[in-house]
């Protein structure tokens, strides 16, 4: 299996609490994986070292074959290999939906205007967002931000895409319209990372289930595996607790 | 006193009156508007994310503490002082007069800067660390960053505040008199001098003065209206004279 990020080793610390106890753990291509655990185990953390939002206090990060926490490297280039969709969506507040999506192409990847506004319109249309073009970010609902968001990402054309618990700021009637996006790019054989809360769409779409707990990977394996004949105590109550509604 | 007499002084020194207010407002236009691209550019470069080691450190943080080191300067003296010492200093250091409209567009523009400054950084913290955010996760860099996503909102924030830096200039370019700009107190003082009478001059620059800061201001609150500004920011140490508290009101029901 082709390994696109490899992570080595990774601590995180914010002052005195270490958030990440030496991580291994990497993403293959073409496959979904989703990271549970309960708010607090570092799930997002580890999202967002991994494209260098926060800057990991030791380990390596590897990607096509370079260690991109070296000092020399372009961490900007490798950022736009990367797709992050946050839960609080970040659409840009000044531009419309269409802007949204090329922005980015145009500044960054220096795509000419008619370019990117093909490739932006293509993935608004994969994500139902394209009669919206120029509806600004305000007058949309927070699925149809979500699903913009989605669309913003896919338009860089990334190696990877993040997802930081991409429904949970979502009103419970629009969170299906989200799922349903993402698991359509699921099947169309997009490398995903995904946190979530959401225990059937991990169940049913993912290859691969990391459970986190306090800092680290206490668990990982096949959705079945991991849902029907978790190893680990701390999983299974883990699950207990979310099946059964009272997280935390 | 006497109506008569006051009409009389307006009626035969009118131009002067009208070329004072024009340069008054003139040098306060320009300087309001050098002095908001001076604040968005230092606004920038306050906000450059600190690297962790290395020259570009040192850098950043010698150029940090000058800009430090202008705001608190411009911030804490009068402008009547920052004129004196400008328009003479510069004189008497390097031998040469400056034209006295460039040096009063000059220091009103740096001494604006000093003031937009801080309500650009005001003005950036207040955008939600999301934009920012998304932006670097996109690949962008902090310049790419401030030009696309953050400025673009901060400016619209901010247009309050830079309305009620103009309605200030209006009103502080009366201090440039000392260094003989001809700008409405110069105008208005030459017509005492000259007519040996004091109240009605100044009293007819007085009403010039209001007519010029009512009608800006009215303008500005129509503008603002007309624009769905921000929600949440609350200008902070500044000394507002456009925004009513009961705009504020006005504005958090509107936005509920
Ligand atoms: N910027 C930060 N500064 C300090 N502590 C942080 C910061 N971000 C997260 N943390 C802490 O790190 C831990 C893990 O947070 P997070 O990764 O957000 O967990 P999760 O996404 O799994 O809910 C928490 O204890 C949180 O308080
Ligand atoms: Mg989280």
């Amino acid at each position: 299996m082709e390994k696109v990020i490899e992570v080595r080793h990774l601590s995180k610390w914010f002052g005195s609490n270490e958030v990440l106890k030496d991580i291994d753990f990497s993403v293959n291509k073409g496959e979904v994986a989703c990271i549970i655990g309960s708010s607090g185990s570092g799930k997002s953390t580890l999202l967002r070292c991994i494209n260098l939002l926060e800057k990991p206090t030791s380990g390596e990060i590897i990607y096509n074959g370079e260690n991109i926490l070296d000092d020399e490297h372009n961490i900007y280039t490798y950022r736009t290999k990367l797709g992050m969709v946050f839960q609080q969506f970040n659409l840009f507040n000044n531009h419309n939906v269409l802007s949204n999506c090329t922005v980015g192409q145009i500044k960054v990847l220096k795509r000419n205007k008619e370019e990117a506004e093909k490739i932006a319109l293509q993935y608004l249309e994969n994500v139902g967002m394209a009669q919206y073009i120029n509806a600004m970010p305000k007058q949309l609902s927070g699925g149809q931000k979500q699903r913009v968001a989605i669309a913003r990402a896919l338009s860089m054309e990334p190696d990877v895409m993040l997802f930081d618990e991409p429904t949970s700021a979502l009103d419970p009637e629009t969170v299906g319209e989200v799922l349903k996006v993402m698991k359509d790019l699921a099947k169309s054989g997009l490398t995903m990372l995904v946190v979530t809360h959401e225990m059937g769409f991990a169940r049913e779409v993912s290859d691969r289930v990391i459970f986190m707990d306090k800092g680290v990977i206490a668990e990982e394996g096949k959705p079945e595996e991991i849902f029907n004949n978790p190893k680990e105590k701390r999983t299974k109550e883990f699950l207990y607790r979310i099946l059964n509604g009272n997280d935390d | 006193m006497s109506l008569q007499l006051m009409a009389d002084i307006f009626a035969n020194n009118w131009q002067m009156f009208l070329r004072g207010a024009g340069m008054t407002l003139l040098i306060s236009m320009i300087g309001t508007i050098i002095g908001l691209i001076i604040g968005i550019l230092v606004g920038i470069v306050r906000t450059i994310p600190m690297p962790e080691k290395g020259t570009k450190r040192t850098v950043l943080k010698i150029i940090n503490k000058l800009l430090a080191i202008y705001v608190e300067f411009f911030r804490g003296t009068p402008m009547i002082v920052q004129s004196m010492v400008i328009f003479y200093g510069t004189a008497q250091a390097f031998g040469i007069q400056m034209n006295r409209i460039y040096a009063g567009i000059l220091i009103v523009s740096i001494n604006t800067g000093a003031y937009m400054s801080e309500i650009v950084r005001g003005g950036i913290v207040s955008i939600d660390n999301g934009q920012f955010e998304a932006s670097h996760a996109i690949g962008m860099n902090h310049m790419q960053t401030m030009i696309n996503v953050v400025m673009p909102q901060v400016i619209r924030n901010i247009l309050p505040a830079t309305g009620n830096e103009f309605v200030i200039n209006v009103k502080d370019t009366s201090v440039l008199n000392v260094i003989s700009v001809t700008e409405l107190f110069f105008q208005t003082k030459s017509i005492a001098g000259a007519t040996f009478k004091f109240f009605e001059p100044y009293f007819i620059a007085s009403i010039i003065y209001l007519i010029m800061t009512i009608t800006i201001t009215r303008i500005l609150r129509c503008i603002e209206r007309r624009m769905d500004g921000p929600a949440n920011f609350i200008m902070a140490g500044n000394q507002m004279q456009v925004e009513r508290p009961e705009d504020i009101v006005y504005k958090k029901n509107r936005d509920r």
